[in-house]
């Protein structure tokens, strides 16, 4: 299938390029990685008016060919025919904001000169119509000597104009096109030659805007700004809780049902263990965060696709600044309380390596979804469902407490690493701040999907098979009758030596057994405690199926309080310390984090169990 | 006077910028965010603590700097004949 010519989306940031990408991919869209980098590799298909086949790759925004990032650098390589596992475009679709052509028409000059066909979409122009601009879109065609077509990408206007003007300078894929290296340009010559074609073919200018600076005026208002900054993020959090009740009780009765429907086929014995206590158990209770993981994620994807995520990071620069990091360590702090991968991957855009550095390592600090699961049953058994006043429910209370401590706990590790490790000048901060958008919801959906499928990935594989393992590590060897069969099969024994480490910092042998698996997938932790709970409990217990009830009778409030502080600091997953491995090209800083991590976690854990337990509670 | 003693909503033209003053990784940036002489500039918004960083229209676009990075850039009032 080499033979499809491929054709790469390149423009600016904020150019609506990946809203362009899915209107004119949909769903067809493959993600992968770029050999030896990290960089997203996001492809999708899609048919020219006259039937044939185009790969169409999404390249990285960028500002110019003057790569600062590893992002970026794959966006020039690829142009120029130098990526590995990239054959040179056919052609590039060129994306530009209408409403701030003199700025992206600069990026543009250089793309066309590199000498491959290039189709200009001149995208938002409903927004440069709302702004008070006209543009003449033959003038600009004239000038830049390619073509050039209208678009409005987020609600798919002019797609089909623009496959029509992309097929006549694709080619038959005959035609060998060769680019070579990109031309040495002095960025404000060709700055101030696209200004001069942008205000030629530009008429009717009036300053507008005016959605956007209302907004701003409240948004990013020294008072107002971090007020609303607040309440958005305190109501994201409130929400995890309070729309996915009913979802997760569907999904329970799902897999309750699913255990009596399996229970009542297969006789008592080790099949049905298997399935009964390690698959339904362990998948279930994982799955079971499926509703919380989707609501999380969709605060942030609509943040992101609202222009919002900027003002956030505007807001907290200073803050920031204070422990030596700068406002872009927010986005991607922001993006690991999804989960840290991305987030850490999301450090690429920062230019200067000790702030990268610094972001990379209390990244795992910041709450991941994957810990929302062992949050929610704890917080579940242990704190009662009263409401505190205003609206405000003390489950939730306490969970945005949790939050609270890994931010706090990530900005006093980066002042200290900032001072000792990753020591030097603070890097500066700029950023340009896009106007608001509003979402577009099959944008958000197909983002919405592709994390929804990581994690039902995540459940049928790697958590699976760690439960089975452990199911069958707690099962085996079988005990004799009148001894406790966790204790006496193979887990057990190794929680045992492992419980004396532990014991100090109030948890059990249950817990001990817990955090082993815990390391391969942090919402382990909840499916190791339900299938070890399950295993102990036998088939008689009916009246307490869930875990969070077999929690309340077991664990003290001290316990539990200890076990939720270890999970703001330590176990990471292995998949963290893989991409931190990757980020940071060597075992050096994975190790030091898993450390530095274990170490806050221990203490962590072990004061607030002291604390409690000396508090009475 | 100074991007960064600009006050907020008055329009202004970038008279200079001294580059040397910047570190290279910030001048290309600020180059590729259209920053140049000769180009209209404005104060929108300020940070919450210490009015820091700085939010400034350049050109078409709103560019988010902090304040050590504006004081690389001299400006001058705008003609108002041509506002």
């Amino acid at each position: 299938m080499n033979s499809t010519p491929l054709v790469a989306l390149v423009g600016n940031p904020n150019a609506g390029k990946s809203a362009l990408f899915n209107a004119l991919t949909g769903a067809r869209q493959k993600v992968g990685n770029y050999p030896g980098v990290t960089v997203e590799r996001k492809s999708g298909r899609m048919a020219l008016p006259d039937g044939r086949p185009i790969e169409l790759v999404d390249l990285p925004g960028t500002y110019s060919l003057d790569p600062a990032s590893p992002d970026e650098q794959v966006t020039r390589d690829v142009v120029v025919g130098r990526q590995e596992g990239e054959k040179l475009p056919s052609a590039l679709v060129v994306v530009l904001d209408a409403t701030n052509l003199d700025n992206h028409l600069r990026f543009a000059l250089q793309l066309i000169a590199l000498g491959l066909p290039v189709v200009i979409a001149l995208n938002m122009m409903d927004m440069a119509r709302r702004d008070g601009l006209t543009i003449d879109v033959d003038a600009l065609s004239k000038a830049l000597g390619v073509p050039v077509v209208e678009t409005v990408a987020v609600r798919r206007l002019g797609m089909d104009e623009l496959k029509t003007a992309l097929a006549t300078v694709v080619g038959d894929g005959t035609r060998t096109v060769r680019a070579g290296a990109p031309p040495e340009h002095d960025i404000v010559t060709l700055q101030r030659r696209a200004r001069a074609i942008a205000v030629a073919a530009t008429r009717e200018e009036s300053l507008a805007r005016a959605w956007t600076h209302r907004l701003d005026a409240v948004a990013l208002h020294p008072v107002s700004g971090p007020i609303v900054l607040a309440v958005i993020l305190f109501v994201m959090f409130q929400a995890v809780f309070a729309w996915s009740e009913a979802p997760i009780g569907w999904i329970e009765a799902g897999f309750v049902a699913a255990q009596d429907a399996v229970g009542a086929v297969l006789p008592t014995g080790i099949l049905r263990s298997l399935l009964v206590d390690g698959v339904i158990a362990g998948v279930g209770s994982v799955l079971v965060f499926l509703p919380q993981i989707l609501i999380l994620f969709l605060f942030i994807l609509l943040l992101e696709a609202s222009g919002y995520m900027v003002r956030a990071a505007f807001l907290m620069d200073r803050l920031m600044a204070g422990v030596g990091l700068s406002g872009r360590a927010f986005i991607p702090l922001l993006s690991s309380f999804a989960c840290a991968i991305p987030g850490i991957m999301a450090t690429r855009t920062i230019d200067d390596p000790k702030d990268r550095l610094t972001t990379i390592l209390i990244a795992p600090l910041m709450t991941c979804s994957a810990r929302l699961p062992v949050y929610a049953v704890i917080i579940g058994a242990f704190i009662p469902a009263r409401d505190v006043g205003l609206g405000v429910g003390l489950q939730g209370l306490v969970l945005f407490g949790l939050y609270v401590t890994g931010i706090v706990s990530a900005m006093i590790a980066a002042f200290v690493i900032r001072r000792t490790i990753a020591k030097g000048e603070s890097a500066g901060f700029m950023m340009e701040m896009p106007r608001y958008q509003m979402p577009v919801i099959r944008d958000v959906a197909i983002g919405l999907m592709q994390r929804a499928w990581i994690f039902l990935h995540r459940a049928g594989t790697l958590i699976l098979l760690a439960t089975v393992l452990l199911w069958a590590l707690l099962s085996f060897p079988q005990s004799p009758t009148g001894r406790d069969q966790v204790r006496y099969s193979a887990a057990g024994r190794i929680a045992s030596g492992l419980e004396t480490i532990v014991r100090p910092i109030g948890f059990n042998h249950e817990i001990a057994l817990a955090i082993i698996p815990a390391m391969a997938a942090r919402e382990v932790a909840v499916s190791a405690l339900a299938t070890v709970y399950a295993i102990e409990g036998g088939d008689e217990v009916q009246t307490e199926r869930s875990l969070v009830g077999r929690l309340r009778g077991r664990w003290s409030l001290p316990t539990a309080l200890a076990f939720l502080m270890w999970f703001v600091f330590a176990p990471q997953c292995l998949s963290t310390i893989a991409v931190i491995r990757r980020e940071t090209n060597g075992w050096k800083w994975p190790l030091f984090s898993l450390a530095y991590l274990f170490g806050l976690a221990y203490l962590a854990a072990g004061f607030t169990f002291w604390a409690a337990t000396a508090l009475g509670l | 006077m100074r991007l960064n003693e600009l006050p907020p909503h008055e329009a202004a033209l970038i008279r200079v910028i001294d580059w040397t003053a910047l570190k290279a990784g910030e001048a290309r940036r600020m180059r590729e965010l259209g920053f140049d002489e000769g180009v209209r500039v404005e104060t929108l918004h300020r940070g919450p603590v210490g009015m820091d960083p700085i939010a400034c229209r350049v050109g078409r676009m709103t560019i988010a700097l902090r304040r050590k990075t504006a004081a690389a850039v001299s400006v001058e009032p705008f003609p108002m004949a041509a506002e």
